[in-house]
């Protein structure tokens, strides 16, 4: 489940708490978060404007490619990029115990 | 009255009968659920009144006009109007939720100082009531054409609805009745654009079929004077640059745009706020993914229609929309040689570009139901998002500025909910008298809202969350130079103050200003913070943890 090395369970109160964990939970947030923002670059700003004009030279169904990533392609890229943070970010969270989940499997 | 007019009416009274049944089963008593529905509202629901507040009489009446014209570049919009939500799921949405409360002037006041708070509120009013006046002056549209009513009893009319669920239900009653606008809306959006897409192609999927139309579109477009569809940089003067800037900018502001944040405090979970940002995507790409289509074959069915026609036979739906203003007709000409959307261009025929989807279906050929339920749907738009921006300036009016103020403590529960709805029903009355008397300005600013918002709110809040030792002073001073940066060059290359317009720098025009005025407020708070003291061990302690969804659970792994 996770890569890092396993550490005493912390039950204690609060004061007494393990922070170190803290600090892995923001990394991999901060992991992801970046590499979905290249992509998100990459889709719009690379191949929808920088890119637009090289790509327009190849036609599928009608669509110059540059074009179809500004008007289309892009957009659908979004919409799975969202998706796929939510999802990572449960997994993520369900990891370090701070799902947002009560005792019986539903959401709070 | 006609048949056209009586489906009009039929859907408008059905569809305000349904807001208002909403309304009235999702009244509230506490501030917690004006301002925040209780933080009780389920992701799917939320994402479709995320949706609907964000696309807008101009979303839904302007943008696939506006793209059909700038063709290429019209993308600038589609981009820049969702990619700002991918920032906005993965740098704000679930920390500003954790974080809580009511307001987004709330969270930087928490954040960095009580001034910035204030300043905060005061934008996000400005913002906010520039942008209520295009939702009103577009209901009027609607009403005019459809209705024959005057724009002046149509403003009332839409004002007086939005009063009635804003003022009773407060968040809640305007969530509720905006995921009801949300399904009106894209419904009436949808079927005309799947129709003419078989019309035209055979394939009854438009997002698909209009690129068979492209090469036919081009050729068509070139012959009456038009830029091709598909050539990049051709519908903007200042070329790629430009494009880049621009699309930056709307991203930057639609991620810092107070009225779509706010809705993020709404869920019940911090997990709730991220499927919130997916659902509330995906809701928007559908009308976002299909303008681009409704716009191709609009174009393309108009210039085929008055393709050999002489002033004397054009398609009836010239005529129908000739009394708006919106359609000029040069009657001396033998056929019909140039089209434009400018009304300075002197072509033989002129049409703007907010007619083009309502007109779709006539243009189209489509039955009268479908122009009626293009109407509701028009006027949904301009509702749902109406009723989110008075939210937004009722809550900063009375919680970030009346109680902060004027009367710091001892506010009851009760005397607080009196002055929201106080609050509310005040900025509708402004509404009605601009939607009446649009300033001349006013559609230049809503676009440039924009920008003001990249270059002011982003920022910060940005920086706010992911860096502890981003400071009061930092604060104030990025958000001033971006503001002054931005606004400076906005009144520069515009005619819209009384002063004169002058020639754009290195080609960036005003609305893609915006992003170098993010990048200069990001630098300045940086300086600043580090040169002045770090904020309290207190703010620290918030910033830290609002990273976190909930506190860790004992016997975790790792």
């Amino acid at each position: 489940m996770s890569d890092v090395a396993h550490e005493g369970t912390s039950g204690g109160p609060p004061e007494a708490e393990d922070t170190s964990w803290r600090k892995r939970y923001w990394k991999k947030n901060l992991r992801l978060m970046i590499t979905l923002l290249v992509i998100w670059f990459t889709v719009s700003f690379g191949f929808g404007i920088l890119l637009i004009e090289p790509l327009n030279n190849i036609v599928i169904l009608g669509f110059p490619l540059g074009l179809w990533f500004a008007q289309q392609g892009s957009i659908y890229v979004f919409v799975i990029l969202i998706l796929v943070y939510a999802l990572w970010m449960d997994k993520i969270d369900d990891e370090f115990g701070v799902a947002e989940r009560n005792e019986e499997g539903g959401y709070k | 009255m006609n048949e056209t007019q009586f489906w009009t009416f039929f859907f408008i009274i059905l569809t305000f009968g349904i807001y208002i049944i909403i309304a009235w089963r999702s009244r509230v008593k506490e501030t917690k659920e004006f301002y925040v529905a209780s933080q009780g509202v389920p992701t799917l629901a939320n994402g479709a009144a995320v949706a609907a507040d964000w696309m807008s009489a101009a979303s839904f009446i302007g943008m696939a006009g506006l793209i059909a014209f700038l063709g290429s570049d019209g993308s600038v919009y589609l981009m820049g109007w969702t990619g700002g939500y991918v920032l906005l799921a993965l740098l704000l949405a679930p920390y500003l939720r954790k974080w809580g409360k009511f307001t987004v002037p709330e969270f930087v006041g928490d954040r960095y100082s009580e001034s910035v708070r204030i300043v905060a509120a005061i934008a996000a009013i400005v913002v906010s009531f520039t942008y209520v006046v295009g939702q009103m002056a577009g209901g009027g549209i609607v009403f005019s054409r459809f209705l024959g009513l005057s724009v002046e009893w149509g403003v009332v009319l839409v004002a007086v609805v939005i009063f009635i669920y804003a003022v009773l239900g407060g968040m809640k009653g305007i969530t509720y009745t905006q995921v009801a606008q949300y399904t009106v809306l894209i419904i009436a959006y949808l079927i005309p654009a799947f129709a003419v897409a078989y019309q035209t192609t055979g394939i009854p999927v438009p997002q698909i079929s209009y690129g068979q139309i492209l090469a036919e579109l081009d050729s068509l477009s070139v012959e009456f004077g038009l830029n091709e569809f598909t050539e990049a940089f051709s519908g903007r003067a200042g070329g790629q640059i430009d494009v880049f800037l621009v699309t930056l900018s709307l991203m930057l502001g639609t991620a810092g745009l107070p009225h779509v944040i706010i809705r993020f405090y709404t869920t019940k979970t911090v997990r709730g706020a991220r499927y919130s940002a997916f659902w509330a995507l995906f809701f928007i790409s559908l009308l976002y993914l299909t303008a681009p289509a409704v716009g191709a074959f609009t174009k393309l069915n108009l210039l085929q229609g008055v393709q050999g026609q002489g002033p004397d036979s054009l398609p009836d739906w010239i005529n129908t929309w000739a009394p708006t203003g919106l359609v000029t007709v040069n009657e001396d000409v033998e056929t019909i040689g140039t089209v434009s959307n400018l009304a300075t261009s002197g072509a033989d025929l002129i049409v703007n570009n907010d007619i083009l989807v309502l007109a779709s279906p006539e243009i189209g050929g489509l039955p009268a139901p479908i122009v009626g339920l293009m109407a509701a749907g028009g006027m949904a738009a301009a509702m749902s998002t109406a009723a989110g921006l008075l939210l937004v300036i009722s809550s900063a009016a009375s919680h970030d500025l009346y109680f902060r103020v004027f009367k710091k403590t001892g506010a009851s529960e009760k005397e607080q909910m009196m002055v929201g709805r106080i609050a509310m029903g005040v900025a509708i009355l402004f509404a009605i008298w601009a939607g009446i008397n649009p300033p001349a300005f006013v559609a230049q600013v809503v676009a440039f809202a924009f920008g003001l918002a990249a270059a002011t709110f982003f920022p910060i809040l940005i920086l706010g969350i992911f860096w502890k030792k981003a400071n009061g002073p930092g604060a104030t001073a990025g958000m001033l130079t971006g503001l002054a940066f931005t606004g400076t060059y906005m009144i520069y290359t515009l005619e819209v103050f009384g002063t004169g317009a002058n020639d754009h720098l290195f080609n960036v025009s005003p609305e893609g200003i915006g992003a170098i005025g993010a990048a200069i407020n990001f630098i300045v708070i940086v300086v600043v913070s580090k040169l002045t003291a770090p904020p309290s061990e207190h703010v620290q302690e918030m910033v830290e943890d609002i990273r976190y969804p909930q506190t860790r659970k004992a016997n975790v792994r790792s």
